[in-house]
């Protein structure tokens, strides 16, 4: 399987991202600059953490207009997978790949540690592989990941099974706890805590595991 | 010619800044500020020749599509001769 790591100026999770896949699961990784088109056969993109552009405007707000943007909707709206991590996330609301908004965290600070999290849902390609109701510690690491939306789409969320991930201890004032969601079409899925911080003992935490072998085991099936 | 557009967050929208400037102010013996909501202000130069009704149609596109995001904010533009 390959995974592409889009790189835009200012991000700064692509290696961890790169790390993981590569070293970590043993798969094919490859970085994808922000003004190429061409998405070099990747089985799985994955937008990843940092400060795109600064987070000038808002975050992932120029991002979406970047160049590889326009081939990731189109391979998205092909059924490919899509996972966007942190910043990644706030690119995929930003433009409409996802539903609901990250704004400023409730507390105001930038927060940077480990949490834990209860998966909203294992019917998905990316949680597939994580026991049903099972508790994770990932770390986040943001300022602004407070999640959300509109009452109509947070109840739709939940009426879809469309919650990928939940926070136990709610760091950031996310409605209904949220931490990650997926699309309607469930090839789409963007969470604020960072999997790929979370993939060896060394990282004090191997939970983040769980959502790269949903992945692969998820591109194994549909190949 | 300049264009001012207003972008602020919507009502139903939590602004933990504006909440955090208003108890600040508050502190500071302005009992008198009930609330405050804090926005972006852009002022934008237009390029000679260009018409009033051209930039009108385009600064509303421009601010729906980029300036703003929908989801979570609202706003105004407004023209100045």
């Amino acid at each position: 399987m390959k995974f592409g790591v889009v790189v835009f100026p200012g991000s700064n999770c692509d290696h961890d991202a790169w790390y993981a896949a590569s070293h970590n699961i043993g798969h094919q990784a490859e970085y994808l600059w922000h003004s190429d088109t061409d998405l070099r056969g990747s089985d799985c993109v994955i937008l990843p953490g940092g400060f795109s552009y600064g987070d000038y405007l808002r975050c992932g707000a120029i991002s979406k207009f970047s160049p590889i943007m326009a081939a990731v909707k189109k391979f998205a709206a092909e059924g490919g997978l899509v996972m966007g991590i942190c910043n990644g996330f706030q690119i995929l609301t930003e433009c409409g790949l996802l539903p609901g908004a990250l704004v400023r965290n409730r507390g105001l600070k930038f927060i940077c540690k480990p949490v834990r999290l209860q998966v909203g849902t294992t019917n998905s390609p990316f949680t597939s592989a994580i026991t049903p109701g099972s508790e994770l510690t990932i770390p986040i690491a943001h300022g602004e990941g407070c999640y959300i939306a509109d009452d109509r789409t947070l109840d739709e969320l939940e009426a879809e099974d469309r919650i990928a991930f939940r926070y136990l201890d709610n760091p950031n004032g996310s409605l209904r706890d949220i931490a990650g969601v997926l699309n309607k079409e469930r090839n789409v899925m963007g969470m604020m805590p960072h999997p790929e911080r979370a993939t060896e003992p060394l990282m004090g935490s191997s939970d983040g595991l769980g959502v790269f072998h949903s992945l692969v085991s998820a591109f194994a099936t549909h190949k | 010619m300049k264009a001012l557009v207003y972008v602020t967050l919507k009502k139903t929208v939590l602004d933990p800044q504006g909440a955090t400037i208003a108890r600040a102010l508050n502190g500071m013996g302005h009992p008198e500020i009930a609330s405050v909501r804090q926005g972006k202000y852009f002022e934008i130069e237009l390029a000679e020749g260009t018409t009033k009704e051209q930039a009108a149609a385009n600064l509303d596109k421009i601010a729906a599509d980029v300036l703003s995001n929908p989801v979570i904010e609202e706003y105004k533009v407004e023209i100045a001769g």
